[in-house]
């Protein structure tokens, strides 16, 4: 076999000494961790630089008070006994994780059938059926819950609607300007966040796993019970951290269809940040909520994961 | 099939159709009362008419606070898909100590209230003393945006072989044209994906541009404003059906553009 | 100029991944030219030593020489060697002939001597007019084929191969391997194969390392690694083996005398070793090595020796040969036996139960170290 045959062109590699830049190359080349962190160091730096830091400065500034415009930078529990005191405090938080955990009980369960109708009915044309429900998430939020302030309003969609169609004498009340208004308005604006995940997980259950059910004798009910809900189970937790998070720190919703008895948290918070100008309380409102809705979502899915093991 | 079964498939079926309505109907009253003639959202429909529509054409607070919106949510649809592209490959492709806790950090923003986000930033910016403006509301949402960008690529880079890469190494392609040649091309329809995604996350975005815009209004802020006035709520419907219709052509192109990237034929060799 | 005989230079190499070693302490010197496979049971590191020399991976410990050069500091793309994967990677988004010419770019080719080379590749795997084929118009045999091509495009100084013929069907298997080492021999390229077929390996190989968790057994040409194994494990991996206990008992003309249970006091040769007197060994015998006769009379037959009682506890019938398992007094595991069904007439000549009487070829026992 003749040497020309085989040489590569212009590939031979140069005499490696054991100088620098081949020890620093040959570390390179020999380790992951340097180049994982490499690639995902701008990304780190980003949620580090606009989340962690900012996040850490607001636990500080919670311990700080403000006096009209002037800042006093001792350390003190003041805001915190403030809110542990003024039950209108206490009264919100409760409300704001009522709502949103009503939100997601009511998304999640009426996501459930269609997620498993499209999972498992649908058979060809399933790429449509997610458009269509992907679709209305896509346009402004803002409008989506704008359009139920229009739909329940006193002069609203529904009032109108009715009073022309002779139904009612005088406009209803009662729809607009309370917490059912919010649950409503949240539980359309979210619907998608609930379908998704839960579609993701029926969709990659084995179909053999329900035959292997079935030929092992339990009927359509029993399966669905103790196969296919036990494995679509970490959907159905993904849907409920998604939806009642965001939720529990929704603004847009409570400020346009809650009224004063629908207020939330992110209400709240808002005020203090611009007419209060009470900006330390705001950041202890905010480091409160943060940390009540951690705990609650922790302790969620500690619970699920210990029923679906149950189950199981 | 039982009759159970088919009882119950038919009984889904109509749930569906009955979701659907759900979800569409309070949606579509926004287009509707946009070609009402009366100022008041509500029936009978006064008469048909496009001039709110025309209102639209000569609002320049209006189209000020489009531009800025389009700005800020091109710059963060970049930026977050660009650097969630590095993130999901040292994610997926490398095994290194810190790994999952990179990741989860890099998640965080998925778990936390926009309400926090934005008060913690405006806190930050304003203790460091950078002014607010366009320029903070596009760190804010380059930032939540990041974690739907990595989910995305992180997805669409898990379906492909690791091999593939390897070879295009072995062939001897340095890792930059390899990038490239193998891995972007394949990533394609993900990177779209994220585009796509992450550009209405910004665009779409209210409380976090609420905080930090200032003066530098974005759309949702723009429309936050207009409706407190009755008298503006045509405009702002007219606005609405507009968006929905750019976001309807936009999910459909976006269909489109992964379905043909599941069958790519591509240019012969020598084209 | 390296040492044509350690032109692949693999120096007391390990690789962990966290708590397992992969390879362990791997020392190996593949010759320029060589035909080379590495053969062992799934997991035991062959892949993770054959990516050690594409680049993929790096040594933990000890080093890799390709053509006297130290290859750790060099990056996978810049090494001379290419591979063709187990999954083949042919790339999706491209069609057959830009997945030949792709790692052709750095050559600014022009066009007309890139189409010849690439039409050149086409011919040589049987493919010619498959240039603007999809990737996922191909089938297992073809995609294996265009892999080959595409690697060796470049002209490697060494190819590298992982179970290239793993996902083919048996027929096209057979035919591959004819056309693979044809193919080794006509250019002259170092090949390391990778298999977990020790047929396969047998056939195709100039040498051949037998791999076991990490390590290296032995390396051998096929006929000695079949013949002179240097270890039970070896044994028993290349084909089947019978193993007895037993102990030297001494030597004469150049041969061990040892007695070994069930056979008696016996000659046999000792190939992997000395053995000193009294020390305890295990005596291996192949199967085809034995022969088996229904009568005492005729026990042994021509050019065996010995004759032992046993009796059948299983048969099987392959066609051109039959198997027994013979129990003989005073040894746990029934011997195998292979016979050739030369006799059209065999049939139910032996059944399970007849008493059956085994000799062997002088030649055949041979002792091999206790474990
Ligand atoms: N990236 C890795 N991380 C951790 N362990 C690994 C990795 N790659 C291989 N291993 C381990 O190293 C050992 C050897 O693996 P290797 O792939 O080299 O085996 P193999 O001989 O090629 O097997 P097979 O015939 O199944 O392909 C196995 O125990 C495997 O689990
Ligand atoms: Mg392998």
């Amino acid at each position: 076999m003749s040497e020309g045959a085989l040489a590569r062109p212009g590939t031979a590699p140069a005499a490696a000494g054991d100088d620098l830049l081949t020890r620093w190359r040959r570390r390179y080349l020999r380790s992951e961790g340097i180049r994982g962190w490499c690639l995902s160091a701008p990304a780190l730096f980003v949620v580090i630089a606009a989340l962690a830091v900012p996040i850490g400065l607001l636990v500080l500034f919670s311990f700080w008070t403000q006096d009209y415009v002037h800042i006093d930078t001792s350390l003190t529990l003041h805001n915190y006994q403030l809110i542990a005191r003024r039950t209108v405090y206490l009264e919100v938080f409760l409300r704001s994780v009522a709502i949103s955990g009503l939100v997601t009980l009511m998304t999640v369960t009426l996501a459930y059938p269609l997620a498993y109708y499209v999972a498992f009915d649908v058979t060809r044309k399933k790429m449509v059926w997610l458009i269509l429900i992907t679709l209305p998430f896509w346009t402004s939020y803002l409008l989506r819950v704008f359009a139920w302030k229009i739909i329940l309003g006193y002069g609203g969609v529904v009032n109108s609607g009715l009073q022309w169609l002779g139904l009612i004498e005088e406009p209803l009340s009662f729809l607009l300007y309370n917490p059912f208004a919010v649950i409503l308005t949240l539980a359309h604006a979210w619907a998608a966040f609930a379908i998704l995940p839960i579609y993701v997980s029926l969709e990659k259950i084995d179909r053999s796993l329900l035959e292997a059910a079935t030929d092992l004798g339990d009927g359509p009910i029993e399966r669905f019970w103790r196969v296919t809900f036990p494995l679509s189970m970490p959907g159905v937790i993904a849907a409920a951290i998604v939806i009642f998070i965001p939720t529990v720190g929704d603004y847009v919703t409570p400020a346009l269809v809650g009224g004063p008895s629908g207020l939330m948290i992110a209400n709240l918070i808002q005020t203090q940040f611009s007419k209060a100008n009470d900006w330390p309380l705001g950041a202890a409102l905010s480091i409160a909520s943060m940390v009540t809705v951690t705990l609650i979502a922790c302790l969620f899915v500690w619970f699920s994961k210990k029923a679906t093991a149950r189950i199981a | 099939m039982s009759t159970i079964a088919r009882q119950g498939r038919g009984f889904r079926a109509g749930y569906a159709f009955l979701y659907l309505a759900f979800l569409y109907i309070p949606v579509l009253f926004l287009p509707l009362f946009s070609f009402n003639s009366g100022i008041y959202v509500a029936f009978p429909i006064q008469g048909w008419t496009l001039k709110w529509y025309g209102t639209l054409l000569v609002n320049d607070r209006l189209h000020e606070a489009l531009g800025n919106s389009l700005e800020v949510a091109v710059a963060a649809a970049l930026i977050s898909t660009t650097l969630a592209i590095f993130a999901a490959k040292a994610f997926t492709r490398y095994r290194y100590r810190g790994q999952r806790l990179s990741l989860g950090v890099v998640m965080l923003p998925m778990v936390m209230p926009d309400i926090i986000v934005g008060v913690s930033l405006l806190i930050l910016l304003n203790q460091v003393g950078i002014g607010l403006g366009l320029h903070s509301v596009i760190i804010g949402h380059t930032m939540i945006c990041l974690p739907f960008a990595v989910a995305v690529l992180m997805s669409r880079m898990e379906g492909f072989d690791r091999n593939l890469e390897e070879a295009s190494l072995d062939l001897g392609e340095g890792p930059v044209a390899t990038f490239f040649r193998v891995t972007l091309p394949l990533i394609l329809p993900g990177v779209v994906a994220s585009l796509l995604l992450t550009f209405t996350i910004s665009f779409d975005e209210f409380i976090i541009a609420f905080f930090l815009s200032a003066t530098d209004t974005t759309l949702p802020v723009f429309i936050w404003s207009q409706l407190r006035f009755p008298q503006r709520l045509p405009t702002v419907l007219a606005l609405g059906a507009c968006i929905l219709v750019f976001s309807a052509c936009l999910v459909v192109f976006s269909e489109w553009f992964r379905r043909r990237g599941q069958v790519s034929a591509g240019p012969g060799v020598w084209s | 100029m390296s040492d044509p005989a350690r032109f692949i230079d693999i120096q007391k190499v390990t690789k962990r991944f966290g708590s397992v070693t992969a390879v362990d302490a791997v020392d190996l010197q593949i010759a320029r030219g060589e035909f080379f496979s590495l053969l062992g049971a799934s997991g035991c590191g062959k892949t993770t030593l054959l990516r050690m020399l594409a680049g993929f991976e790096s040594p933990t410990e000890g080093e890799i020489l390709i053509d006297g050069q130290p290859m750790a500091a060099v990056a996978a793309h810049r090494r001379p060697t290419n591979m063709v994967f187990q999954s083949y990677a042919i790339f999706p988004h491209l069609n057959v002939g830009q997945n030949i010419a792709y790692g052709l770019r750095k050559e600014r080719l022009p066009k007309l001597e890139l189409k010849k080379r690439v039409d050149e590749a086409l011919e040589m795997i049987k493919l010619s007019g498959y240039a603007s084929r999809r990737a996922d118009q191909l089938s297992g045999g073809q995609r294996q084929r265009v892999a080959l091509a595409r690697a060796l495009i470049r002209r490697p100084k060494v190819l590298l191969l992982d179970e290239p013929l793993g996902a083919l069907d048996k027929k096209l298997r057979e035919e591959m391997q004819l056309e693979l080492r044809q193919l080794q021999e006509s250019l002259g390229i170092t090949f390391v194969f990778v298999t977990h077929d020790q047929e396969e390996a047998l056939t195709m190989s100039d040498r051949i390392a037998v791999m076991s968790a990490g390590n290296v057994l032995q390396v051998d040409d096929p006929h000695s690694l079949y013949e002179r194994p240097s270890c039970a494990q070896v044994a028993a991996f290349i084909g089947s083996m019978n193993f007895l206990k037993g102990k030297v008992r001494g030597r004469e003309n150049g041969h061990a005398v040892v007695e070994a249970e069930g056979l008696g006091t016996i000659r046999a040769e000792a190939v992997a070793g000395e053995f000193g007197e009294g020390a305890p060994i295990l005596l291996a015998i192949r199967p085809e090595k034995l022969a088996i006769t229904d009568s005492a009379e005729r026990a042994p037959l021509d050019n065996y020796v010995g004759a032992i009682e046993g009796k059948i506890a299983a048969a099987s019938y392959l066609g051109d040969r039959s198997h027994y398992y013979v129990t003989l007094p005073g040894v746990q595991r029934p011997l195998a036996v292979a016979a050739q069904n030369v006799d059209r007439e065999t049939e139910g000549w032996l059944q399970s139960g007849a008493p059956v009487w085994l000799s062997w070829q002088p030649k055949g026992p041979i002792l091999l170290p206790a474990e």
